[in-house]
């Protein structure tokens, strides 16, 4: 009984440390972050900061595009993968027959393991051509074709999700629904997706987090221009992300110098974008759980 | 069907492992005098894309010439190598552009000082799509396309279609160059910019391969790096010409307005296996130079002369 209660008290330790630790380790990280990029925003004017010109050779360190240009890419990313993903979960939960859906689920987990160079690659000598003369744009390097990359990679993340959420509404509801004389889309369109709609919500955030905090691809396809997206065609036009700008200019600058901790900065302004977005989400999810039910 | 997500995950776990391995491949501390009793001496070298395809047939040339010798070449762009020989990482850093006041300062913090070394000369060709009609360009007009003032090619003689402008990343010293001497014309005083719809681009390869599919898109790259898929177009200083091509000819005679020299710092005077391969490279290493595009160095001076100068303290 003996050695018994100890393995059990050495294994339980063990597990509470590495918990414990992985909440140590974000917490560290986030204090290096602070260390590295706060004195960006001590050492630059804001009217800098803000501006809109993005030369950091020069001391302009104008974040206003970077943001704007994430921001952009992302929405377009979950505009196009959310209707898609949303859809392919239902048909891969309520719609397919069995073999289908053995087939299709294990496939959905492999292009979630797709890297992300990969695909930055196809987007940037396939598809970039493509968009560029489909729509007659000047180059085919924008942010919609970045938002086309992001939105595939977003999809696996999203589809299973999303698939978890729907299994988890109750046989009862689906049997109520068809037993009122609903037809089968009715009850899914009507009664299982909005009772699954918190799940579904979970699932957006969490490709939007994987959208804005991609890097590689985004970095391979949307040209990198860092322009004010504000005209009506700034859509198809080139973009600079806040991700692709930190990982293409990370690797030159002096560690110390007011760029590098500009870069930790946006940093920063990334991870707060990100927080806000999932406590919108937590909010959103929390408001609907205390009203229960359906509504 | 759970037997099935067990099963992918497996596969995952396989291929995670897998890479985690081939990333775990020991490679030896770069620049480590302790371990020269080992069969194989290693140096590490880094920085500039323009250099490094150069500092590859060269590092591969010398290993098959010197066994007993490892050298590791990766790209990054100029103040990728740079900071990275600052920081001690690698022995020569390979760069398109000298050293800028405040990384020697940065090294002389760390205690390094940097030895500099011209290694080849490259002339850096503008580009276009090859159905592109215009195939002459002043000084002038490249810096006017570039700052945005030129924003269509009916402006410069070509058909009417929309300049896209590319670029390298601003940690390119391509980038640098092309700034100082094309975009601001050699003007120290001069404050232009390249104009902010231009598209960096995090590599060579991101521009050629734009270059060969858009027909709006002109570029810039060092000469080692155009393909013939793409159109070299012919640069003039005036107006009124002449409009020169790039070649190691043009180069060499100072015909063609756009070229540079290329450079190698290391860490310190260089000793030992690092002193051997700069002097190989700088002498017999010049043949393989205008194999891969570039312009060897006058001569082939040995290592005590012109090509070396080091920074005071």
């Amino acid at each position: 009984m003996h050695p018994r209660r100890w393995t059990e008290f050495a294994i339980e330790s063990l597990i509470r440390v590495l918990g414990l630790s992985s909440i140590g380790f974000v917490l560290l990280i986030f204090l290096f972050l602070l260390k590295e990029g706060l004195p960006a925003f001590l050492e630059i004017p804001p009217e800098n900061l803000l501006g809109t010109r993005w030369y950091p050779t020069f001391d302009l360190f104008g974040t206003l595009p970077l943001i704007l240009g994430s921001l952009l890419v992302t929405a377009t990313a979950i505009s196009i993968a959310l209707p898609l993903g949303v859809a392919t979960a239902v048909f891969v939960r309520e719609v397919a027959p069995g073999w289908a859906r053995e087939l299709l689920k294990p496939m959905i987990e492999v292009l979630a393991g797709i890297p992300s160079v990969v695909l930055g690659f196809f987007g940037m000598t396939v598809l970039a051509p493509l968009v560029r003369e489909t729509l007659d744009a000047p180059t085919g390097l924008t942010a919609f074709t970045g938002g086309l990359v992001l939105a595939y990679m977003a999809l696996p993340t999203i589809i299973s999700v999303a698939e978890d959420a729907l299994d988890a509404v109750p046989k009862s509801y689906r049997d109520a629904g068809l037993a009122m004389g609903a037809t089968q889309w009715q009850t899914i369109w009507r009664v299982v997706v909005p009772a699954a709609r918190s799940g579904i919500l979970t699932a957006v955030m969490l490709g939007m987090g994987r959208a804005i905090g991609e890097t590689m691809a985004v970095m391979m396809v949307t040209g990198n221009a860092a322009r004010m997206p504000l005209t009506l065609d700034s859509l198809f036009r080139p973009v600079r992300t806040m991700t692709a700008t930190i990982a293409a200019e990370m690797g030159e600058v002096a560690r110390g110098s007011t760029h590098y901790h500009v870069l930790f900065g946006i940093g920063i302004i990334l991870f707060v974008i990100t927080f806000l977005l999932n406590l919108i989400a937590a909010g959103a999810i929390f408001k609907k759980r205390r009203r229960g039910g359906l509504r | 069907m759970a037997r099935r997500g067990w099963l992918s995950w497996l596969l995952l776990l396989v291929i995670g492992v897998g890479w985690w391995w081939a990333g775990c491949a020991p490679t030896p501390p770069p620049g480590d005098q302790a371990g020269e009793t080992e069969a194989a001496h290693t140096i590490e070298n880094k920085g500039s894309d323009t250099l490094v395809n150069l500092a590859l047939a060269w590092a591969e040339e010398y290993m098959r010439i010197h066994p007993e010798v490892r050298i590791s070449v990766t790209g990054g762009g100029s103040g990728t190598g740079i900071a990275a020989m600052i920081n001690g990482t690698v022995d020569i850093a390979n760069a398109s552009r000298k050293m800028k006041p405040e990384e020697i300062a940065a090294a002389e913090a760390n205690g390094i000082h940097p030895v500099e070394f011209i290694v080849a000369l490259d002339a850096i060709a503008v580009v276009v799509h090859p159905s592109n009609p215009v195939d002459r360009l002043t000084l002038q007009q490249i810096s006017d396309i570039y700052t945005g003032k030129i924003t269509n090619w009916s402006q410069v003689g070509g058909e009417d279609r929309p300049i896209v402008l590319l670029s390298r990343e601003s940690n390119s010293g391509t980038y640098m160059y092309f700034l100082e001497h094309v975009v601001r014309l050699g003007d120290k005083e001069s404050d232009l910019l390249f104009s902010p719809d231009t598209l960096l681009m995090p590599s060579s390869e991101g521009i050629s391969t734009e270059v060969r599919h858009n027909p709006n898109a002109i570029g810039y790259d060092g000469l080692g790096y155009v393909t013939p898929d793409q159109k070299v177009i012919a640069v003039a200083r005036e107006p009124g010409g002449p409009y020169v091509l790039p070649s190691v000819e043009t180069v060499n005679d100072g015909s063609y307005p756009i070229s540079r020299p290329l450079y190698m710092y290391t860490a310190g005077e260089p000793t030992g296996v690092i002193k051997e391969y700069i002097e190989w490279i700088l002498t017999d290493g010049q043949a393989l130079v205008p194999e891969l595009g570039f312009v060897p160095i006058a001569g082939g001076s040995p290592l005590s002369s012109l090509s070396l100068m080091s920074y005071a303290p």
